[in-house]
């Protein structure tokens, strides 16, 4: 039998409510609260062997003490999966069971499982890194959630094959698995049939929701081009021939820096794409094509920039993904900011 | 403060939506600053143009997306 140890607030724990709420957390054998209902769920192929209580103000003044303290006394146990709350809407404790959540799956590498409302304002935090059930928005909906929370415990831990976030009833986490369609249905045929419906007006789901993105306000423009800084950055895999940083032709993960002082122009055979989505002959002919700097050094000449930074910065922008695209310009963007880049061409395939 | 970026690039509405700020469009994908079907020296040209308009870009005041068109 799998062994799960399931966390709850002083609150669910039956220590008291709001005035407990500085209780220091404590591990017990056995189940008390909600957790008796999640034991029966999961009987006969899970036991829920320890309870840990912890108030919400405790966990939230001191979540570092709190999280040593949990993962010290877990250290004493076997188990298989974590689970804790459901925490409804509740603020503190949704932050707190996703805390420990997160705490619990990086030291153990057991799955760890919760469930929040949707506007708890945890979701947002943890719920790419654990799993978090949609849940109601109070502890009315304990027997409805709970037995979801359960479902799912025992089919992962049968080895059971996960269905998609909707399917499960998860917040997605921004995971993409490769699948079969259910039933077998070939992917132009699914275009169509969107397309169709999107054509009459009718309703229809994509596959591949885009990603909802926080734009950034437009930088002050600078005020005297002819004293900047101008640097070039670009996405379409322009470095030194060879590839001496073995960036990745798509889905990068990588990005690379190269000195470009005293060079007029980047020279064929020299320089060369790396870029993985594109007929790379015009680029390897001439990489002034997606890095001018040949025309870049003339406006130096004539003095309508102060000056160009003595580096390039490379990746390349096929399949990469958004948290890693993120990465990059923030890394990239410290290192311009730090030699005094004024402002950026940055130049995409 | 943030730093002033001109995004040069071919598939402006990919640009608009991931949320660059200046834009300045390019001639194609595998050659946003070239074009094989032209001479060495119209290349250039068109490159110098681009750039021209990326760099003034980058000394306008906006406060939206902005898309700033080139004359080829």
């Amino acid at each position: 039998m799998k062994k799960a140890i399931y966390y709850i607030n002083q609150f669910f724990g039956q220590i008291g409510g709001e005035a407990s709420a500085d209780y220091e957390p404590e591990i017990r054998e056995g189940v008390l609260g909600p957790g008796l209902l999640l034991s029966n769920l999961l009987d006969p192929d899970i036991e829920v062997t320890h309870t840990i209580i912890c108030g919400d103000n405790y966990f939230a003044s001191n979540e570092e003490k709190a999280i040593d303290k949990i993962l010290h006394d877990l250290e004493d146990h076997y188990f298989d999966v974590f689970v804790a709350g459901p925490a409804f809407n509740a603020g503190r404790y949704g932050f707190a069971c996703g805390a420990i959540c997160q705490a619990v799956q990086e030291r153990f590498g057991v799955p760890a499982i919760t469930s929040m409302y949707e506007e708890n304002p945890a979701v947002p935090i943890y719920r790419d890194q654990i799993y978090i059930f949609s849940g109601g928005n109070s502890a009315a909906h304990m027997r409805k959630d709970l037995p979801v929370v359960a479902n799912f415990m025992k089919r992962t831990m049968n080895g059971e094959e996960h269905l998609s976030a909707k399917e499960e009833g998860y917040f997605p986490r921004g995971v993409r698995l490769e699948t079969f369609h259910k039933p077998p249905v070939i992917s132009a045929e699914r275009a169509v049939d969107m397309l169709l419906k999107k054509l009459n007006g009718d309703e229809y789901e994509t596959e591949i929701p885009m990603p909802s993105l926080k734009g950034v306000p437009p930088a002050e423009p600078i005020s005297d081009l002819s004293q900047s800084k101008i640097a070039i950055v670009t996405s379409g895999g322009i470095v030194p021939d060879g590839n001496p940083d073995g960036i990745q032709s798509a889905s990068a993960t990588k990005w690379g820096q190269y000195d470009i002082s005293g060079l007029n122009e980047l020279m064929q055979g020299e320089w060369q794409t790396i870029h993985g989505g594109f007929d790379p002959s015009a680029a390897n002919e001439n990489p002034n094509v997606i890095v001018p700097l040949d025309v870049l050094r003339e406006y130096d000449r004539e003095g309508k920039i102060g000056e160009i930074h003595n580096d390039i910065y490379t990746t390349v922008g096929t399949g990469t993904t958004e948290a890693e695209a993120t990465r990059m310009g923030g890394e990239i963007s410290e290192d311009l900011k730090k030699s005094g880049v004024d402002a950026v061409i940055l130049t995409s395939t | 403060m943030g730093i002033p970026v001109v995004q040069m690039a071919n598939i402006v509405s990919i640009a608009k939506t991931i949320g660059a700020n200046r834009i300045v469009p390019t001639v194609a994908i595998p050659h946003p600053l070239g074009d094989p079907l032209l001479s060495e020296t119209e290349q250039r040209k068109l490159r110098h143009h681009r750039v021209g308009i990326a760099l003034d870009s980058l000394k306008t005041n906006i406060e939206e997306t902005t898309i700033f068109e080139v004359k080829e």
